[in-house]
């Protein structure tokens, strides 16, 4: 009686399938991740349970870091070019177009606008160590937060035909009153609906 | 399929010899791997990025409009301290002792609920809706403004609005130590 022969099978799989797939995946996953941009304000941003996700672009947000810090980021580089412009018209302080160019790409800043020359020619890698004084906001209507957020709005409305959502980054233990300076210089301009920053709580008590 | 044929074709009887063929065959195992773990990597740290914002809208506080006059009993004043500590009282300011309170399940949104269900069972409807005035002190912090937000969405307080603090309840806050 001949011998029943169980065919032997190979134990290796084929992996193209899986191979195209994971790397369809990781394009994907690539693609859409944003560089996360380091956040000189350093604000801690405190809890809440609210869970509606700011938009991710046409945002103009205000950070208030420790020490009532003011910083300020806005979303284009177009319009982040144009403002600078602008403003350095208003200021009387001349750009030149590698400056210019280094702001476009800057996404916060906050340095009043006599130290921006000095802040736009450090660097990226000793960035990190350059002492940002923030963006003051005295109690006049033209200082030069409301400059700016005003600048950068009308450049947004040319440029793009949009109008900004406003976006407010507190820390967490800072006190009332910048919170309140920002509130105030965006009422002059008429903007009475904006955003507040939180991250998540972890688990709502109820 | 990534092996391709290399046998050969046709059946060749003569002596030729013929160079031995490697298989195309490339282990793929590796480079899944590693595709894997780049996806794994990439999945998390995007999702966890996502900051949640809180909706505030202001009052146009740059016309003057004629304003209702509301009850006195359905407005309710939160003292945002010092030390995050809450004080609140009902009606108008220095009638009553504000009652200091913490933020959280037990302070702050009870006495929300309760003072909300008493102004919704002593009023005639459709008027029977609490009024929240939060006032934050010069000493409170922005983390405590934003719970006392939290907590008018959790409760669903449905009209409220920052106000300034006025001299007299800096004094209450001062008195109670919390300022």
């Amino acid at each position: 009686m001949p011998r029943v022969k169980v065919a032997r099978k190979s134990t290796a799989i084929d992996m193209t399938a899986m191979c195209d797939v994971a790397f369809l995946l990781l394009t994907f996953f690539i693609l859409t991740a944003k560089p996360k941009v380091e956040d000189p304000s350093k604000a801690e941003v405190p809890p809440s349970s609210k869970e509606v996700t700011i938009p991710d672009d046409n945002v103009l947000t205000i950070s208030i870091g420790k020490g009532g810090k003011l910083f300020l980021g806005f979303s284009g580089n177009d319009v982040r070019q144009e403002t600078l412009k602008t403003m350095g018209e208003k200021y009387s302080v001349s750009f030149t177009p590698e400056e210019i160019n280094k702001f476009a790409n800057t996404e916060i800043f906050g340095v009043p606008m006599n130290q921006m020359k000095q802040f736009l020619n450090t660097p990226s890698n000793e960035l990190k160590n350059f002492e940002q004084k923030g963006i003051p906001a005295d109690t006049t209507v033209n200082n030069e937060l409301a400059n700016w957020i005003i600048t950068a709005r009308k450049a947004d409305r040319g440029l793009h035909g949009k109008d900004y959502s406003i976006a407010i980054k507190g820390d967490r233990l800072e006190e009332y009153p910048s919170v309140n300076t920002v509130i105030s210089v965006l009422g002059q301009q008429k903007l009475f609906k904006f955003d507040l920053i939180t991250t998540l709580r972890a688990a709502p008590k109820k | 399929m990534a092996e391709l044929d290399t046998s050969g074709g046709g059946k060749h009887k003569g002596g030729k010899v013929r160079s031995k063929k490697a298989s195309t065959r490339v282990d793929l195992t590796a480079m899944v791997d590693l595709a894997f773990l780049l996806i794994t990597f990439f999945m998390f740290t995007t999702t966890l990025n996502k900051p949640k914002a809180m909706n505030l809208a202001m009052p146009d506080n740059s016309v003057k409009i004629n304003q209702l006059p509301v009850a006195e009993s359905r407005t309710m004043t939160i003292l945002l301290g010092a030390h995050n500590k809450v004080e609140w009282y009902m009606g108008l300011p220095g009638k009553s002792a504000p009652t200091v309170d913490g933020y959280g399940p037990n302070g702050l949104r009870k006495a929300l609920v309760e003072n909300g269900n008493q102004v919704a069972s002593t009023h005639a409807a459709p008027d029977n809706f609490m009024i929240v005035l939060i006032k934050p002190s010069d000493k409170s912090t922005y983390e405590n403004l934003v719970a006392t937000l939290d907590e008018m969405s959790i409760t669903g307080v449905k009209s409220y609005a920052i106000v300034k603090i006025l001299p007299i309840e800096v004094e209450a806050l001062k008195s109670q130590g919390n300022y």
